[in-house]
């Protein structure tokens, strides 16, 4: 059921709503004084009832990853705002920043506080100016308002906000090499482990949250984290409260729309997107972010077992599945940042693979050897395919490729692109076969309407 | 024997109100190095790209080796390793623009400014180039002039926006 909120767009829609004063007039800056009248550890108890799965992708529970944070005996710790928002079909942070950069402020401070950081470094890719200004306007607000600094709301705890900003590399949205991107180097990913809570920025205890995550904490507080968390349709699978869903493509109204988690796809496409464009049908749809693997509206779940999580929706399609971390996971996809990409059946499948495909070698970082060559491979060969040159030979070796791509790189952008790979040799194995027959005439030829 | 970078006479320095940006760069990070990035799209900003003199006066202001400022610079497509025009037009290419129409709006780019993506005009005014997903998905399709966004494009939009560079 389509359940609309207001919380993290109510700036969106007033006159210079991203304003401290547009902020403070809908009851901004609240629970600064809330969160930091607490002791730490009850901060991140609280926080943890929120059931805020991390927003950028991976879904990791937002309380739980600050409480890996250990006061460290001599170094500081930072909290890093992850804001290079760089997936292909994700614009849900830029909204944010542009239209309501005081919740991710206000959700800095907090975070530092329960973090134990002193400072907080907001990560945005260089090519979003106006969300750059936005951010810096209100951080210099803030400031002068007395809410930053050394003693914010009056409380004896310095934060300090500042944006950094990248330079062009969609790997630098991957958590380490962000950090190192932070740090002044090239953005190549670390190894784990240590993890970031351990040895993150500067050498230092760090953590690194989604924008869209931070920007969601003085919501859950006002609220209440567990009267917040149970807005969710699934909070019972913990993931729960509100987020902002995207939709892009061939839909009629694409857009950023906040809702309760557990809208399903039927509901983002049809309802929330006004549905296919055109005359056409849906053909399939990328959930959240390219590197997730594409569902077919044909496709149902197939869950009998009662223990499995899944099973009150066993026999119906995909697209009326909740969108959530872990049933996403269990139907072999993955939300990710929860904006889809809608095709309807008037576009061919094999040139939007191959796009995606472009998408990735271009941005592969180089330094491990499976991902840097294999995505390369994938795109030769699908350079072919498009051409009408392409043999079943190597159509077959596409899935050997990515396969060998998955585990084997040091961060997950291998997976971010053999996932995809995968779920379009499998899903959309006749197309592929047809172009490699028809040499390259099977499709519609075309991406656009 | 003096180090490598002070006998070479350097012909790079920022203005005066860059120079104090500068100076609040390197306050908000707990070393120099962490500023290569920021200090680099400053002096960008005023140089239009990354030449030999501008590696060497970053890695002497913050501190590195110029292999550090080269390694960076190399890593990151915004960085001009090239002269390049007086306006910079990036066209996004990524799936969700491609579905709505990039496609057909980067070859009319193309055939308008009688470049193809990658190059610049020859009057030095506009350097025409592809982006990867420029998180404007729902406004598709789009392109990015300079440091502004323009998006929902028509082709007669993007006439009219590209008239007014090559007129400026």
């Amino acid at each position: 059921m389509i359940k609309k909120t207001n919380y993290l767009s109510r700036t969106y829609d007033l006159p210079n709503g991203h304003t401290l004063a547009a902020y403070e007039s809908v009851g901004g800056y609240k629970q600064v004084r809330k969160a930091l009248s607490m002791p730490r550890e009850g901060l991140i108890d609280e926080v943890k009832k929120a059931n805020i799965r991390g927003r950028g992708g991976a879904g990791f529970p937002c309380g739980v990853k600050w409480s890996f944070m250990r006061p460290h005996p001599t170094k500081p710790a930072y909290l890093v705002i992850n804001a290079d928002e760089g997936e292909p079909g994700t614009f849900k942070d830029r909204t944010i920043m542009e239209k309501n950069p005081h919740a991710v402020v206000e959700g800095c401070i907090i975070g530092c506080y329960g973090i134990g950081a002193h400072a907080a470094y907001i990560y945005v890719r260089d090519e979003l100016h106006l969300s750059k200004q936005r951010l810096w306007e209100a951080i210099h607000e803030a400031r002068a308002k007395g809410y930053l600094g050394k003693r914010p709301m009056g409380f004896d705890y310095e934060v300090e906000v500042y944006v950094h900003t990248g330079a062009g590399a969609y790997i630098c949205g991957e958590e380490t090499s962000l950090l190192n991107s932070l740090e002044g180097r090239r953005g190549e990913p670390r190894l784990k482990p240590p993890f970031p809570a351990q040895v993150g920025a500067f050498g230092c205890p760090s953590t690194v949250n989604n924008l869209e995550t931070i920007a969601a904490i003085p919501t859950a507080l006002e609220l209440g984290c567990d009267e917040f968390s149970k807005l969710s349709e699934i909070h019972d699978l913990k993931d729960g409260g509100t987020r902002l869903f995207g939709v892009s493509g061939h839909v009629k109204t694409p857009g950023v729309f906040e809702a309760c988690v557990g809208l399903t796809l039927r509901e983002l496409i049809y309802d929330l997107g006004g549905g296919i464009l055109g005359d056409g049908k849906l053909l399939g749809v990328i959930p959240g972010g390219s590197s997730c693997p594409i569902l077919r509206p044909d496709e149902t779940v197939n869950a009998p077992d009662e223990k499995h999580v899944l099973h009150r929706w066993h026999g119906k399609s995909v697209l009326d599945v909740p969108m959530g971390v872990d049933t996403y996971r269990a139907l072999g996809t993955m939300l990710g940042t929860c904006c889809a990409i809608v095709l309807s059946d008037k576009a061919d499948p094999v040139l939007a693979f191959h796009n995606l495909m472009r998408f990735y070698r271009h941005e592969s970082c180089g330094q491990c050897t499976p991902c840097r060559e294999g995505t390369g491979w994938i795109e030769r060969i699908l350079d072919k395919l498009v051409a009408g040159e392409a043999t079943m030979e190597e159509l077959n070796l596409l899935h050997d490729i990515a396969s060998g791509i998955m585990g084997n790189t040091i961060c997950a952008f291998g997976e971010g692109a053999a996932m995809p790979a995968l779920g379009f040799v499998q899903k959309f194995r006749p197309e592929l076969e047809a172009y490699v027959k028809s040499g390259g005439k099977a499709g519609t030829g075309r991406l656009a309407l | 024997m003096a180090p490598k970078s002070a006998r070479i006479p350097m012909s790079f320095a920022l203005t005066p109100e860059r120079e104090r940006e500068l100076t609040d760069i390197l306050g908000r990070y707990p070393n120099k190095m962490a500023a290569t990035i920021p200090v680099l799209h400053l002096c960008q900003e005023q140089n239009g790209w990354i030449s030999e003199d501008v590696i060497r006066f970053v890695a002497e202001r913050l501190e590195v080796s110029t292999a550090h400022v080269q390694g960076v610079v190399t890593f990151y497509t915004l960085f001009n390793q090239k002269p390049v025009g007086k306006h910079q037009v990036w066209v996004c290419r990524t799936l969700s623009c491609a579905l709505r129409g990039s496609d057909q709006l980067l070859h009319h780019c193309e055939k308008k400014l009688g470049i193809h993506a990658g190059e610049t005009t020859k009057d030095g005014k506009i350097t025409l180039r592809t982006a990867e997903c420029l998180a404007a998905c729902g406004q598709a399709p789009m392109m990015q002039v300079d440091k502004d966004f323009h998006e929902n494009l028509t082709l007669a939009d993007a006439d009219r926006i590209l008239d007014k560079l090559r007129n400026d």
